[in-house]
C-alpha cells in the first residue's frame, strides 16, 4: 500500500517564501532583504511593510544587488536577495562566484519563477540551468523545496545556516501536502513512501507528481520508494545509496535540464559508488516556450505519466 | 600621526616591496600598484581608524577599505603587512603555491585585512555600499572607502552602484578612482573613452573631489576634506590623478608596465631609484 498524501489547498511556493521571510525577519533582527523590482512577484510585501528599514530596493540592477548583499554580511547582516531565478543566477554568475561563493559570504539567493511553470512569458524567463550553475560553485548550498509549507520552512531554516545558499521556488499554485509545522533539515532527504521495486528521487514541483506516479505504479503491482530531495547540494548520499541498495533501479524527476540537475548529481554518485540502471525525467537539452504551465509540463515530458513510464522502463531494465 | 615625510618614506618602501614581490614570481601588476602606493599608504597610516590585530571581519567601529581593482594586490599586501595585519616576511610568499597572498585578494585563505575577493572588475563599489548600509543599520558611524581603476569604470555594475548610492544617500562612503588614463590595451581614451568623468559622477548625484594622487601632502589634505564631506546625504568620490608606474622613471608614461614583471636588471635599476626606508622584507 502506498502512503496517502492530501493536498491541503494549492498554493504557490513563492508565497511560502514570503511567509518564511517574514518569520525569519521576526526571529532575527539581522535578517535583511533585497529585491530587484519584483517585490510583488516574490511575495516580499509583508517583510517590506513590517521591516522597511531592513529592506533594500535595488531597482533592475541584479549585479549590484548581489554585491550589496555580500557587503551587508560584513557587519553581520543576513541578506535575502530576491528576484526571478533567471536573473538570480545566469545574469549575475560572476558576482555570485567572486563576491559570494569564493568570499564565503552568508548570502541567501532567493530565486522565484524557476523552470517551465513560469508559463506564458516564455524561454527568456524560464531558466532550466540554474541548479547546475549554482551547484558547481564550491560551498554553495542548493535547495529546491516542493510546496508552500516546505518552502516556508526552508526559508526559515536557511536564515539559521551560516553560508551561501541558493533557494529555488516557483510561480504556480501547486498542491500543498507537507506538514505546516515541519522542521526543515538542510541536506536531509525525506522519505515519502517506503518501497522495494524502484527508487524515485524527485525535487521541487515534481515531488507531487512522483507521489501520484507511486499510486499508479502500486496499481500495476510495482512498489515505489519515493524520496524528496529538497537539498540538491549537499546531497544526502546515504539516503540515496540505502534506497538504491534495496530497489536496484532509479528514476529522477525535476523541472530542470537533464544536464546539471538532480539526476546528474545522483548519476554521478551512483556511477562512482553503486552503478545502477537509471532513467531521468527532465528537460532534454532544450529551451522552453510560451504556454500554460500545464501545457508546458506536458509538452516537455515532466508529468506523472512520464515518471510512471520511466519507472516501468527502468524496472524492466534491471531484470 | 605620521608626518608627510614619514608617509612618503613608507610609500617608498611599499614601492620597493611591490617590485621585489612581483619580480620574485615574474608576475603581477606593478604599474597601477606604484601609481596608487601613495593613496593606500595615506589611507592606512593616516586616514583610517582600523585595527590590524586581532582582525575582525565585521570591522565594527572601524573604517573599511575595499580594493575593487584587485590586481593591485601587491600594493595592498605590502601596506597591510607594514601596518601589522600579518608579518612582513610573508610578503615573500606572494603568488606562490599555498600562499595566503593569492594573485588577487581573497578571504578564502584567511589573510587578515581582506574582507572580500576582488579581481573580476566592477564589483567592489556594490560590496562597499552593502558594508556602508550595514554600518548605518548598526549605528556605526565609521566610513567605507574603495579604490577603482579608471579602466574598471567601463564595467556596467559600477554605474548600477553609482546610481544606487546616490539615490539612497549612502553618505558614509568615499569611493576613489586611480585616474591614470591607462589600461592593459593602451590609453583609456583609445580603448573606451570615459568622456567627462567628473561630469558623469556629478550627473549620477555624487559629491566629486579631485586631487593629485601622487602628491602626499595634497592627497592627505584631500582625504581629510573628503571625510568632512561625508554624512551630508551624498556619496563622495575622489578622482585622483596618478601616474602609472610612479616612482620608477622607465615605468612611467606608458601602459606597458600594467601587468609585466621587471627582470633582474630592471629591478636593480628600479630599486636604485627607491631608497630602502623601513628595511626590505
Amino acid at each position: 500500500m502506498i502512503k496517502k498524501y492530501t493536498n491541503s489547498g494549492s498554493n504557490d511556493t513563492r508565497s511560502g517564501f514570503g511567509e518564511g521571510l517574514l518569520e525569519a525577519g521576526r526571529r532575527n533582527p539581522n535578517v535583511v532583504a533585497l529585491c530587484a523590482d519584483l517585490i510583488g512577484s516574490l511575495k516580499m510585501d509583508a517583510f517590506v511593510n513590517e521591516f522597511p528599514e531592513r529592506f533594500f530596493q535595488t531597482g533592475i540592477a541584479e549585479a549590484n544587488m548581489i554585491g550589496i548583499s555580500a557587503g551587508l554580511t560584513i557587519g553581520g547582516k543576513i541578506p535575502f536577495a530576491g528576484t526571478f531565478a533567471n536573473f538570480a543566477t545566469g545574469r549575475v554568475y560572476d558576482q555570485i562566484r567572486q563576491s559570494v561563493a569564493y568570499s564565503e559570504k552568508n548570502v541567501k539567493i532567493c530565486a522565484s519563477h524557476a523552470g517551465l511553470t513560469l508559463g506564458e512569458d516564455g524561454a527568456t524567463h524560464q531558466i532550466l540551468e540554474d541548479i547546475g550553475l549554482m551547484k558547481m560553485l564550491p560551498g554553495m548550498c542548493v535547495i529546491n523545496p516542493c510546496d508552500f509549507n516546505q518552502t516556508k520552512a526552508a526559508t526559515i531554516a536557511i536564515a539559521e545556516y551560516e553560508g551561501p545558499v541558493y533557494l529555488r521556488f516557483g510561480r504556480p499554485k501547486v498542491p500543498n501536502f507537507t506538514p505546516a509545522d515541519q522542521k526543515f533539515e538542510i541536506g536531509k532527504a525525506l522519505h515519502l513512501n517506503e518501497g522495494s521495486d524502484v527508487s524515485i528521487f524527485a525535487t521541487g514541483h515534481l515531488v507531487w507528481h512522483a507521489i501520484e506516479a507511486g499510486e499508479i505504479l502500486a496499481e500495476k503491482g510495482i512498489s515505489a520508494e519515493i524520496i524528496n530531495i529538497h537539498t540538491i547540494k549537499p546531497i544526502d548520499k546515504k539516503a540515496i545509496l540505502d534506497s538504491v541498495n534495496k530497489t536496484k533501479c532509479v528514476v529522477t524527476a525535476e523541472e530542470h535540464q537533464m544536464n546539471g540537475g538532480l539526476g546528474d548529481s545522483i548519476a554521478q554518485l551512483l556511477s562512482l559508488q553503486l552503478p545502477t540502471p537509471m532513467e531521468m525525467v527532465a528537460v532534454n537539452d532544450s529551451f522552453g516556450e510560451s504556454g500554460t504551465p500545464e501545457q508546458l509540463m506536458e509538452k516537455y515530458g515532466l508529468t506523472t505519466n512520464a515518471i510512471v513510464e520511466a519507472a516501468l522502463k527502468v524496472f524492466n531494465r534491471k531484470h | 600621526m605620521p608626518s608627510t615625510e614619514e608617509l612618503k618614506d613608507t610609500a617608498t618602501q611599499v614601492r620597493r616591496d611591490i617590485l621585489r614581490m612581483i619580480h620574485a614570481v615574474n608576475s603581477g601588476h606593478p604599474g597601477g600598484s606604484l601609481g596608487s602606493a601613495d593613496f593606500i599608504t595615506a589611507l592606512y597610516f593616516e586616514i583610517m581608524k582600523h585595527q590590524p590585530q586581532p582582525f575582525n571581519m565585521d570591522g565594527t567601529n572601524e573604517d573599511l577599505f575595499f580594493l575593487s581593482n584587485g590586481h593591485l594586490s601587491a600594493l595592498l599586501y605590502s601596506v597591510l603587512a607594514r601596518c601589522g595585519y600579518f608579518p612582513v616576511s610573508e610578503l615573500a610568499t606572494f603568488r606562490k603555491l599555498n600562499t595566503r597572498l593569492q594573485g588577487h585578494p581573497t578571504t578564502h585563505d584567511g589573510l587578515p585585512g581582506i574582507r572580500i575577493a576582488s579581481g573580476s572588475l566592477g564589483q567592489g563599489l556594490s560590496v562597499a555600499i552593502g558594508a556602508a548600509l550595514a554600518k548605518k543599520l548598526n549605528n556605526d558611524d565609521r566610513i567605507v572607502y574603495t579604490l577603482h581603476g579608471d579602466g574598471e569604470l567601463q564595467e556596467g555594475q559600477i554605474w548600477e552602484a553609482m546610481m544606487y548610492a546616490a539615490a539612497n544617500k549612502v553618505d558614509n562612503l568615499i569611493a576613489t578612482v586611480d585616474y591614470n588614463g591607462k589600461q592593459i590595451d593602451g590609453p583609456v581614451d583609445k580603448v573606451l573613452s570615459l568622456g567627462n568623468l567628473k561630469a558623469k559622477w556629478e550627473a549620477f548625484g555624487w559629491d566629486v573631489l579631485e586631487c593629485n594622487g601622487n602628491d602626499m601632502q595634497e592627497l592627505v589634505s584631500c582625504l581629510k576634506i573628503a571625510k568632512q564631506h561625508t554624512k551630508k546625504h551624498k556619496p563622495v568620490v575622489i578622482l585622483m590623478k596618478t601616474e602609472m608606474g610612479q616612482g620608477v622613471d622607465f615605468m612611467m608614461g606608458t601602459h606597458k608596465w600594467h601587468g609585466s614583471a621587471p627582470n633582474d636588471e630592471q629591478l636593480a635599476k628600479a630599486l636604485a631609484q627607491l631608497e630602502e626606508t623601513l628595511g626590505d622584507y
